[in-house]
């Protein structure tokens, strides 16, 4: 067969190397592939839904999903299997080490919300998915990036840290396209248990 | 003034920007498993994702033809023979970073294989039992399509995927 000399096949995938050692390229495939592939969901999703509710859900759901198995990639192979137990601890290693892995940066800003002990924010100038997409006008506040929230969903979710995670836009002063805020609030349990840790 | 030469697809790729594949991995996963879901019976599946995902690769092929035409600086194909050439060398290598062989041709030279060996859509993934039939990746064959049609050629992919993730597609044309 022509080219196979150099490939090992596997005859199962978990035999599989997670990383593919230095060939850069092997690792990246371009931004428009994604682009068009990530418009494709939301276009499949907006045949599948009555209304903008139920779009996001959706989205979320299908964020939710890859952010559990970045969990698990990240943490076998960028972090020695070593857990995260506390709440500072996993929301840094969201904004840094998921971000740099998924969008090739770490996250614009963290920052612990004002009005209540249980939400923080990650913020984001312009969050990669919603680069290539403008929202109509009779779509009220939908933004994109509930696949990213749902993505930190499963993140938090697998790691032991459940929250309703949700994405914003923040309008900003001399730009022209919004913010986008990911805004986690942390379940009950999660606190109790941060205050009996410290 | 003289045209620019064609870029080929290493240079190309090179200056576009890129993602991480296993963002594009988990997200064509996550597309699969919602279509899998909305559609319960595994028969329908496979008619419905066959038809979904052409469509949706379609759509998808219809707008990356203009992209690809615009980056690449390709000349206009002589035959078919060329066009297989050049999906398999710029255009696969341009949007997901790997080129295809083409193979098996038949006597007449409208139709050949693609041959994907390493495929970043079908990065560790297994079918379980109840979907074997599945045909995973059948997107590329309405990607290809769509961008296909759009140039002015009418192809009929059809794909086919082995176990071992290796992706056959199989594109034949009419004979002039």
């Amino acid at each position: 067969m022509i080219g196979v000399g150099k490939i090992k096949q596997y005859s199962n995938v978990l035999d599989k190397p997670l990383s593919r050692g230095k060939q850069e390229f092997c690792l990246q495939v371009s931004l428009s592939a994604f682009a068009f592939l990530f418009s494709e969901l939301v276009q499949y999703n907006q045949t599948q839904v009555d209304n903008i509710a139920e779009l996001e859900r959706r989205l979320e759901d299908a964020g939710y999903a890859v952010g559990a198995r970045v969990l698990e990639l990240l943490c076998h192979r960028d972090k020695g299997n070593r857990r995260e137990t506390r709440l500072l601890g996993i929301l840094s290693f969201v904004h840094s080490t998921v971000w740099k892995v998924l969008f090739g940066k770490v996250a614009d800003s963290l920052e612990k919300g004002t009005e209540h002990e249980d939400e923080y924010m990650i913020s984001e100038k312009e969050l990669l998915v919603n680069r290539f997409i403008s929202i109509p006008k009779d779509m009220g506040t939908f933004n994109c990036g509930a696949f990213v929230a749902g993505i930190v969903r499963g993140v938090l979710d697998g790691a032991g840290f459940p929250a309703v995670v949700t994405a914003h836009f923040v309008p900003m002063e001399g730009q022209q396209r919004p913010r986008t805020t990911i805004l986690i609030k942390f379940a009950e349990e999660v606190l109790r248990r941060e205050a009996r840790f410290s | 003034m003289a045209p620019p030469a064609p870029r080929t697809g290493d240079a190309v790729f090179a200056n576009v920007e890129r993602v991480n594949a296993e963002l594009f991995t988990l997200t064509y996963g996550a597309i699969v498993r919602q279509l899998l879901t909305d559609l319960e019976e595994v028969e329908e599946v496979n008619k419905q994702l066959d038809q979904i995902s052409i469509f949706r690769g379609y759509n998808i092929g219809i707008r990356l033809i203009d992209e690809f035409l615009t980056k690449s600086n390709i000349s206009r194909c002589v035959d078919f023979k060329e066009t297989a050439e050049v999906i398999a060398k710029a255009g696969f290598k341009m949007f997901l970073g790997v080129t295809a062989s083409v193979t098996n041709w038949d006597a007449d030279g409208t139709s050949c294989s693609l041959v994907l060996e390493d495929n970043p859509l079908v990065d560790f993934v297994e079918l379980p039992d109840t979907c074997q039939g599945l045909y995973y990746c059948n997107i590329l064959s309405g990607v290809i399509r769509g961008a296909l049609e759009m140039a002015c050629i009418s192809p009929e992919p059809n794909f086919w995927c082995t176990h071992q993730g290796m992706c056959l597609v199989r594109l034949a044309t009419h004979p002039r």
